[in-house]
């Protein structure tokens, strides 16, 4: 008599992921099965929208944290999070002098597990030094050497705006520090030569014997909508902040990352 | 205990603290054979963490330390130490190399790998740990809130936020107009202008030194000893009215510090000729307004002929005065901090009338 022989029944868990990753609602989400084989390891980076920005291979020397320390990446992270965590704090906070500073007294003392602020703040200071050291190690590895000058310069002006982007937000808890931190950096705009009241040549500035640029007219002024840092300042910084700063930099982070795939992946002795 | 660290005060104090940065920097590059070895890196790593350590057991130092947004700033120290040692390291070690004939190590690693797995587990990872560090830190440190803006006090010091300190020290010697406006425009210009002026092909893709020695220097003084070493002065070391103070000294606010500068112009007529001020600006503010033209104008076109007459040959007239031009408008801070500590000048030229004073 044939004796029938019986597989041993895969463990449940496994039998409920073949189970899963069959159903027509996962195979029109992944097209392919896991890229545990090469032809995979290529359709999983041509498919999918988030990993599209990565080449389906890249040098060897280009994944070593030893040569690139992350910091791009890293960079790149600390913004999404900020992105995340700035959306819900907009959630609570108003832009307006009577409700700012209560708003995030109140984020700490009504909202709970309330460390967004905590890791808004915390997460901007570490976005300027990873930015910074992100440059640092560009420049030691003359990776700006051509073809990748303009990548470059597209990095630096994501520089400038990742300070801005801190400056501006630095102003929103309207606390003292706030205020006066701000107050003293936008205090520089006012020696603007030719554009600051107070800076060389303004007093040329004149169209008929009509002063040009005043205190109530320059570029300080166009910086603060106001001759202090009060409700105009607030409400611009804001808008800046939340909005108009947010979508540049985001813009021109698209840009960079299509440029380091097109400037032939990251650098590499030629 | 504390004799030690009045010491320490006493080299924190700005002159001492500058040229110590400099000639750290300088021996760092000169002797970087053996700077690159694996002890410096963790001595200088190891020596950090005493200081700090040491440091927290005193009052004042925590009081500045601690400061919820100066925490960043303990970090960068660290990180940016780590990372200057860390790369003239990976460009000793290539130089090696490349003196004995083979290829830097980059090159060896030019095999192509697997995005996945290799890339997109290091980035899981790295973002993993990112997450892990700000969730920690934003749960053990609180943002700070202070009292409601109140345009009425003033608080002493005041202080810009701490990535624009560097400038907020530069106005100790250049008024707003360059400290805050002009130089900080063109350490911008400066920035985007390195690919374009710097011409030189080796050294691109992997870590040298020795192939690209005036380019990092140059950075490393321009990022390090300028940009970075003057916001850690900046926020550590200024107290109120902006007076210096040691990393162990308190605040107070009547420190009073001798303001005894004097401007060019009254060096130059009333000191030296023994005249009183001339009248109108113009020939009050002459030598200084020559000084300067000397420097920005006569000195390039000079040092063309001789001197950097290599550099000119090898960049052309264009990139050549771009570069020396924003090299001298660099060299200005130290040149004009040097004036300052030396001679007590205030301003080279100084003509009120418009508001221009250099
Ligand atoms: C806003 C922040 C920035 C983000 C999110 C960002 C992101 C990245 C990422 C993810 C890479 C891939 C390689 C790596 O991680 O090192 C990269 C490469 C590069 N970045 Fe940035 N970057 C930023 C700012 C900058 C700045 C300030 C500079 C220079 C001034 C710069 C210049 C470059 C260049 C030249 C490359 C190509 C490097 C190579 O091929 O080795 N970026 N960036």
């Amino acid at each position: 008599m044939a004796t029938k022989t019986i597989e041993p029944k895969a463990p449940a868990l496994v039998r409920a992921w073949e189970w899963i990753t069959e159903t027509q609602v996962w195979t029109s989400i992944f097209r392919h099965t896991a890229p545990i084989n090469d032809r995979n390891r290529v359709l999983v980076m041509l498919s999918n929208v988030f990993l599209h920005m990565h080449p389906v291979r890249l040098r060897k020397s280009g994944v070593r944290l030893r040569y690139t320390w992350c910091m791009g990446g890293i960079s790149f992270f600390l913004f999404l999070v900020l992105t995340f965590t700035g959306l819900l704090l907009m959630f609570y906070y108003r832009p307006t002098l009577e409700y700012a500073y209560s708003d995030i007294v109140g984020l700490r003392e009504h909202v709970p597990l309330g460390i967004m602020r905590e890791m808004h703040r915390w997460g901007a200071h570490a976005m300027v030094i990873t930015v910074w050291l992100h440059m640092f190690r560009v420049f030691m590895t003359g990776s700006y050497k051509p073809p990748r000058e303009f990548n470059w310069n597209v990095g630096v002006i994501m520089l400038v705006l990742t300070l801005l982007l801190s400056f501006t937000g630095y102003l929103l808890p309207w606390d003292q520090l706030a205020v006066w931190a701000i107050t003293v950096g936008s205090n520089m705009a006012r020696a603007t030569p030719l554009a600051g009241y107070e800076g060389p040549g303004a007093a040329f500035m004149t169209l008929g014997g009509v002063p040009l640029v005043h205190q109530a007219d320059d570029a300080r002024f166009a910086l603060l909508g106001g001759t202090l840092v009060g409700e105009g300042a607030l409400l611009r910084f804001y808008v800046l902040h939340c909005v108009a700063l947010p979508l540049v930099i985001g813009f021109l982070m698209a840009v960079h990352f299509w440029r380091v795939r097109k400037d032939g992946g990251i650098s590499g002795p030629l | 205990m504390d004799a030690l660290k009045s010491f320490i005060d006493l080299f924190a104090d700005p002159r001492l603290f500058f040229a110590l940065t400099v000639s750290a920097l300088a021996l760092a590059v000169w002797k970087r054979e053996a700077f690159a070895s694996n002890s410096w890196g963790w001595g200088l790593m190891v020596f950090l963490t005493i200081f700090f350590g040491f440091g927290l057991t005193d009052e004042n130092f925590v009081l500045i330390i601690a400061k919820p947004d100066n925490v960043p700033i303990v970090a960068l120290i660290f990180l940016l130490l780590f990372f200057t040692w860390y790369s003239m390291r990976e460009g000793v070690l290539n130089d090696r190399r490349i003196a004995a004939g083979k290829p830097p190590v980059e090159k060896d690693e030019e095999d192509r790998v697997w995005t996945w797995p290799d890339l997109v587990y290091t980035e899981l990872i790295a973002m993993v740990v990112c997450m892990v560090v700000l969730i920690v830190w934003s749960i053990v440190l609180e943002a700070p809130i202070e009292q409601p803006a109140n345009n009425a006090n003033t608080p002493n010091p005041s202080k810009a936020p701490w990535y624009f300190l560097g400038l907020q020290e530069m106005l100790v010697y250049f008024d707003p107009w360059l400290a805050g406006v002009v130089l900080p425009g063109l350490i911008v210009v400066g920035l985007m202008a390195i690919p374009y002026i710097d011409k030189n092909p080796k050294g691109n893709g992997y870590y040298t030194f020795n192939e690209r020695k005036a380019e990092i220097t140059i950075f490393l003084f321009g990022f390090v000893v300028l940009w970075s070493s003057l916001i850690v002065l900046g926020t550590f070391l200024r107290g109120p009215n902006w007076n210096f103070f040691g990393p162990f000294e308190y605040w107070d606010i009547h420190k009073l510090e001798a303001l005894t500068n004097v401007q060019l112009s009254e060096y130059i007529w009333v000191r030296g000729l023994g005249m009183a001020l001339p009248d109108h600006w113009f020939i009050r503010e002459i030598f200084g307004i020559g000084l300067t033209l000397l420097y920005v104008a006569v000195l390039p076109v000079a040092l063309a002929k001789k001197g950097l007459a290599k550099y000119y040959e090898k960049l052309g007239p264009a990139r050549y005065y771009v570069t020396v031009l924003l090299f001298l408008m660099m060299l200005s801070l130290p040149v004009k901090m040097l004036m300052r500590w030396v001679f007590n000048l205030k301003y080279i030229v100084s003509i009120p009338e418009f508001f221009l004073n250099i």
